[in-house]
């Protein structure tokens, strides 16, 4: 049982970060083992946002050798930023095994982006023009605290309180996930995938990584797959449905897209709200009342619905 | 047991209770919970232990800045102070609010619930102004419950009695397993609705999703709009003169009745198909053959 949450706002920016929390933290007693955030800001011409972690959380109380194995992967990290010709804007590091990069490249950033994931260790949670990635154990207060969100301007975003059912609590297997390598697209996913060894083979056979044992990581894969083959994020949700089994509700959101996609069971619950300038759903009703505390209409999507909505 | 009065049993703890009425362990094992029958008893309506309210008396409960357990222990406590309608009060999508009421009350609640709200009622007649989340009124015995706007998924599952109304659309597995009472929907149903239905009946004015009282053991589904599939076991039946006064009447007493009225409801009932009771099991079978 995790609990999922996403909003958009149509034709202006808002404290995106700050509506999250809110959701998210009302959606804490769906699962407490971490948080995560994808919320989309004003986009970088010409530049990217990488986020990455060059550790777990639990390494952390692993001896002090730690301090020193991060200052090592650092450095190799930005050799090879260097080695690919990106330019640091910016750097900063919310915790010490947790950095965000600005940077500036005009090479091949899926590229830059595997070979950054040769070095031991490092994982890259996202890269795009607007997408910031986060996550983190502990719920959306203590996240939005360490990272600063609380405070954060921007069109869209999903988010993800998660309780572990298949695989550990840790970073990696922490949602929202990125669609490595393809900038700005993230998944956050509410359920269990049945097929999920059929589907993981299929796409390694394809040549995509795969950094977790968490089910929900084969979704932004599979979407990362479809999109890198022209396929439109709604046709890549419906065929989503048909070809990934298993109960499940999952949001997808993009540059400047959000979309949902529901099961063919329904078994897994999403209750929207639909406004011209907001829209905004949630795996309970209390996620979305805690930002909009006047009376509104709601309602379940369907089984085997497919909605997605342009910032 | 038949010589137990209401007045001796409203004074006991839930234990001496249980005991009183033949709810213990030694008698399972030798008679049965068997009440005989007294004509001369007043049939029990109410709890003996239920408080006496007055529907005239009127309080309201803000909510907004209280758990779902204090609001429910509040609720408990007014009617134990005797108020008979309690109006709550910025619900905001609060889970299980209202939840094990036992008596008569009118309760109102103004605005949306969470998830299981209102179950495990046996009474009250209730109206939610909002919409409500997941398994709203679960394992209700008996009351009505009106939803002015629309409901989650599994509305109304396993009720055994009463009449729960929602004017909106609800989501998928409407009314699974029920065993009694009405679900009257306004306007369409997911899938799976009807699951495992054994008796009751369910009135769905929109459309119905695939898979329409899938392996249903009994009762009745009546459905105004499309229906997407039926489910396995479930067929159609001919509605007759009965079923259409019916329907009217309960359409009327809701004001959900639509405007063409009810000649174009169809009516699903379980096929039997499924009915495998005097089949025996594979080790049964091996001890007669």
């Amino acid at each position: 049982m995790c609990g999922i949450a996403g909003l958009i706002h149509r034709g202006k920016r808002s404290n995106v970060g700050g509506e999250m929390t809110a959701m998210l933290q009302a959606l804490k007693h769906r699962g407490p083992d971490s948080t995560g955030y994808a919320v989309y800001g004003e986009p970088k011409e010409g530049g990217y946002v990488m986020r990455l972690k060059v550790a777990e959380a639990e390494d952390m109380d692993r001896g002090r050798g730690i301090h020193r194995v991060i200052t090592d992967r650092i450095a190799e990290v930005e050799a090879i930023l260097d080695e690919h010709g990106a330019t640091v804007k910016s750097k900063h590091a919310p915790r010490e095994y947790s950095l965000r990069y600005v940077l500036s490249h005009d090479g091949d950033t899926g590229d830059m982006a595997q070979h950054i994931e040769e070095v031991d260790g490092v994982e890259i949670l996202s890269m795009g023009n607007g997408l910031e990635l986060i996550k983190d154990l502990g719920d959306a207060s203590v996240v939005a605290e360490a990272y600063g969100l609380d405070d954060f301007r921007g069109t869209h975003g999903i988010g993800h309180t998660r309780m572990a059912t298949e695989s550990d609590v840790d970073i990696k297997s922490a949602h929202p996930y990125w669609a490595f390598p393809y900038n700005d697209v993230s998944v956050v996913h509410n359920g269990q995938i049945t097929n999920y060894w059929i589907m993981r083979r299929e796409m390694e056979r394809k040549g995509h990584r795969f950094m977790s044992n968490c089910d929900s990581e084969l979704l932004a894969v599979y979407t990362a797959h479809n999109l890198a083959n022209g396929v439109s994020l709604k046709d890549s949700l419906r065929r989503s449905i048909a070809e990934i089994d298993g109960v499940f509700t999952y949001l997808v959101a993009t540059k400047d897209q959000l979309g949902m996609a529901k099961d063919t069971m329904a078994a897994k619950p999403l209750v929207l709200y639909e406004s011209d300038d907001l829209i905004a759903m949630a795996s309970e009703e209390v996620a979305i009342r805690a930002i909009l505390p006047q009376e509104i209409d709601t309602f379940d999507p369907y089984d085997e619905e497919v909605r997605v909505w342009q910032a | 047991m038949a010589s137990m009065t209401d007045a001796d049993l409203a004074t006991m703890t839930q234990e001496e209770r249980a005991r009183a009425l033949g709810m213990t362990t030694e008698q399972l094992t030798g008679k049965s919970l068997y009440i005989e029958f007294d004509p001369d008893a007043e049939e029990r309506f109410t709890y003996p232990w239920a408080p006496e309210v007055d529907f005239n008396k009127r309080t309201e409960i803000d909510t907004d800045d209280m758990t779902s357990t204090e609001v429910n222990s509040r609720i408990r406590a007014l009617m134990a102070e005797g108020f008979g309608t309690i109006v709550l009060k910025n619900p905001r999508g609060k889970h299980s609010l209202g939840v094990g009421i036992l008596s008569r009350l009118n309760l109102i609640v103004e605005g949306s619930t969470g998830y299981f709200g209102v179950g495990l009622i046996d009474g009250p007649n209730v109206r939610i102004n909002g919409r409500v989340g997941w398994s709203c009124a679960e394992n209700m015995m008996s009351g009505t419950v009106m939803v002015e706007k629309n409901a989650g998924s599994t509305f109304g599952a396993a009720i055994r009695g009463g009449d729960l109304v929602c004017r909106g659309s609800v989501g998928s597995r409407t009314g699974i397993d029920m065993k009694g009472g009405t679900i009257i929907v306004g306007g369409d149903t997911g899938a799976l609705s009807g699951f495992m239905m054994q008796r009751g009946r369910m009135v769905v004015c929109g459309n119905a999703g695939k898979n329409l009282g899938d392996s249903m053991y009994d009762g009745t589904i009546y459905v105004g709009g499309k229906v997407e599939s039926l489910g396995v076991d479930a067929v159609d039946a001919e509605p007759d003169d009965h079923d259409r006064a019916w329907l009217r009447r309960k359409l009327t007493q809701y004001g959900l009745m639509p405007e063409q009225g009810v000649d174009h409801f169809r009516k699903i009932v379980a096929g039997k198909q499924l009915w495998n009771y005097d089949n025996l099991e594979p080790n049964e079978k091996k001890l007669i053959l």
